[in-house]
């Protein structure tokens, strides 16, 4: 009994579950759109950023995807909006928003 | 097919030998200790390939059980009493996630005041964990029950516990047929999981948070996997009969053809029980043993069909469970006669015996005979829930 | 039980008791029995009084008890010093045996018997193992003398299993072959009947 995760839902029946509530595939929190919890979103302002990184470690949901050492746009599918990033920001390039 | 004799502990020992599981994790306790202290022996000897992991306490024996068998390992070990109370909380782990670890338990009174004799306090406590229950009556039964221990549970994807009776069993030496290595490892068959962590290219998450929308789904299904593992102890002993000629079901049944009292009760004492048993018959009392064997799953409709039409039974527990009416054994066995019509329904007596290594024999077992006697006679139980051999007890049996 | 034959053991922690106790269903096993030898176990110490049990019956027989032995065909007192604290001879049959270790009579330690009417044997195993194995070790002697009264196994087949089982045990070491068998026969000779 091999199911995808995904086949799984809250209207599954007993015996269409795993075994042991076992999940065959790695990664499946990123199935999870944590996102829709947020009220204050983080704005991004690049032309600010120093490309110092601090948002990065900060972020509990590591939301804030990282390219060749650039920080890029915020993942807001997972962001839950805490505001920590903005907080430790020291160079105003992060402010939160009603969006 | 060997003739040896050796004791209850070395019986498990040798049976793990023969099989050669991947892990054992294991801590030390009376009367259990010999058992991972003769396995240490044969992984120095270099007599198996065994990973054994020695560890600081029983919590964390069951953890590295769990965490070898998550990883794809038979995994085993052994306890006693205060150590298996110690496991409690993994005990469920492995259950939920549908590990099919081996446990030797060695039954031991649990703490308080403390005590290192038998009853079955220990594995009573946690018979509603979701592990299968296997007890013995002796040696052989204990060697045998732990050859079939892993076909049955790994085929249900359940834990499962193979239990003796502490030094009654466990330090006594009996004669003994063995199996040979071959025929145990072509039984016992490798173990092949279909998930297991270490599984190249099938990443896999073990032991996820379970929401309310999902925990009963995940019960269901253990409670379905326990049910049918009555056909699979079946299937297995029936394998094992073939290749050994000793056939086990989930109860055994002893002069119980035409009964009129019955003893119902597990582990080392069913012997004496038998023997007492054998004499009443010599002298016209049609006296019948049932001993159950396999306690989880239930063994709910062997029962109702042994009993009906008995006149009078005691079921006899090895563990007080302070329910004010009776032991565990009691409770489940006479709810499993409701459904039994009146006139096949047998008059039930709960008596708790042999708590912290509490004597008996054959003249106790001559005395609730006796007692059943005169309870069919008068048609009615007098008072239902009973000790056995307690001073200054006058409603209870003495001898 | 018909020809089960049950055996009592009385000794101290550490005096070995116990080990005869599994000696003798080894060798009642080699010779075709249906065998139990069990301790009775507690919180003991060295030097502490403990108890041993043997369960003998002829092969194939049923041997399903398991209690205690409170009724004993025969009692084997391994320290004399416990005929002073323990009723040795409490459930024994008189038509059976209690064989101590002493170097008295049999008549002397019948007096600190409590009236017991059956056969009452002494042997001075401690001697007999300090001359044979230099050292106190009393249960070799006592077996012996439990295999000579109790008539449970075959005298000659019992040397000859305990002769080989000692040869594989002891393989470098011939000398305490031969001393634990010399232990064995002097016992079996000097016992005393009264």
């Amino acid at each position: 009994m091999r199911e995808r995760m995904m086949n799984i839902n809250e209207q599954s029946k007993w015996y269409e579950l795993t075994l042991g509530a076992e999940i065959y595939e790695p990664a499946t929190s990123r199935e999870v759109k944590t996102g829709e919890w947020r009220v204050l979103t983080p704005v991004f302002h690049n032309e600010q950023c120093k490309q110092c990184l601090l948002c990065v470690p900060f972020c509990p949901d590591v939301s804030i995807p990282v390219e060749d050492g650039v920080r890029l746009e915020t993942d807001l599918d997972h962001c839950k909006g805490c505001g920590i990033c903005a907080k430790v920001c020291s160079f105003g390039a992060i402010t939160m928003e009603e969006v | 097919m060997k003739r040896d004799r050796m004791s209850g502990n070395e019986a498990v020992a040798f049976a793990m030998k023969q099989i050669d599981p991947d892990v054992m994790g294991a801590f030390p306790i009376t009367p259990s200790t010999e058992i991972p202290q003769y396995y240490s022996k044969y992984i120095a000897d270099g007599e198996v390939h065994t990973e054994f992991v020695a560890v600081e306490s029983e919590h964390s024996a069951m953890s590295t059980c769990i965490g070898a068998s998550a990883a794809g390992a038979r995994a085993i070990t052994a306890t006693s009493s205060a150590g298996l109370a110690y496991m409690w909380e993994l005990l469920y782990v492995a259950a939920s996630s549908r590990l099919p670890i081996t446990m030797a338990v060695v039954n031991r009174a649990l703490t308080g005041p403390i005590n290192i004799n038998n009853d079955h306090s220990d594995s009573m406590g946690c018979r509603d964990a979701g592990w299968i229950q296997i007890y013995a009556e002796n040696n052989q039964e204990v060697y045998d029950n732990y050859i079939q221990a892993m076909p049955i549970a790994e085929h249900c994807r359940l834990p499962i516990m193979i239990c003796q009776d502490g030094f009654i069993t466990s330090h006594a030496v009996e004669n003994i047929e063995l199996l040979e290595d071959e025929q145990v490892r072509a039984f016992v068959g490798d173990y092949e999981p279909d998930h297991y962590l270490l599984k190249k290219g099938e990443p896999l998450a073990v032991g996820p948070y379970g929401i309310s929308a999902y925990y009963m789904e995940i019960k269901k299904a253990q409670a379905e996997a326990m049910k049918d593992s009555r056909r699979r102890i079946y299937e297995v002993a029936d394998a094992f009969a073939k290749m050994s000629g000793r056939r086990y079901g989930m109860i055994e049944e002893y002069m119980m053809d035409d009964a009129e009292f019955a003893v119902v009760l597990i582990g080392s004492s069913a012997g004496t029980a038998k023997a007492a048993a054998r004499q009443l018959r010599d002298a016209g009392v049609k006296a019948g043993v049932v001993k159950v064997r396999v306690f989880r799953p239930f063994p709910w409709e062997e029962l109702q069909s042994a009993l009906s039409g008995v006149r009078a039974v005691a079921v006899m527990d090895k563990s007080e469970g302070f329910s004010g009416w009776g032991g565990p054994l009691f409770a489940e066995t006479r709810a499993a006669m409701y459904d039994v019509c009146e006139a096949q329904r047998p008059l039930m007596m709960s008596f708790v015996y042999g708590l912290g290594g509490r004597d008996v024999t054959i003249s106790t077992f001559d005395e609730i005979y006796g007692d059943l006697a005169r309870t069919a006679e008068a048609g009615k139980v007098e008072n239902i829930y009973r000790h056995v051999g307690v001073r200054g007890d006058e409603e209870g049996i003495q001898g | 039980m018909g020809n089960t034959v049950e055996i009592r053991w009385h000794g101290r922690g550490g005096q070995g008791a116990k080990t005869a106790c599994l000696l003798l269903a080894d060798a009642a096993f080699s010779s075709g029995k249906q065998v139990q030898g069990f301790p009775e176990y507690g919180p003991e110490r060295m030097g502490a009084p403990i108890t041993a049990y043997n369960r003998i019956c002829d092969g194939g027989a049923e041997n399903s008890v398991h209690s205690n032995i409170y009724n004993p065909d025969f009692v084997i007192v391994v320290d004399e010093t416990l005929l002073r604290s323990v009723d040795v001879t409490s459930g024994l049959s008189e038509e059976g045996a209690i064989i101590v270790n002493s170097r008295k009579s049999p008549e002397e330690v019948r007096q600190q018997l409590h009236g017991y009417k059956g056969k009452v044997c002494t042997v001075d195993a401690g001697t007999i193992s300090r001359e044979t194995l230099g050292r106190n070790i009393p249960n070799t002697p006592m077996l012996a003398a439990a295999v000579e009264v109790s008539k449970v196994i075959d005298k000659d087949r019992f040397l000859e299993d305990m002769e080989g089982s000692l040869r594989h045990k002891f393989a470098s070491k011939p000398q305490v072959v031969e001393g634990n068998m010399r232990a064995l026969r002097m016992s079996m000779t000097q016992l005393k009947v009264g």
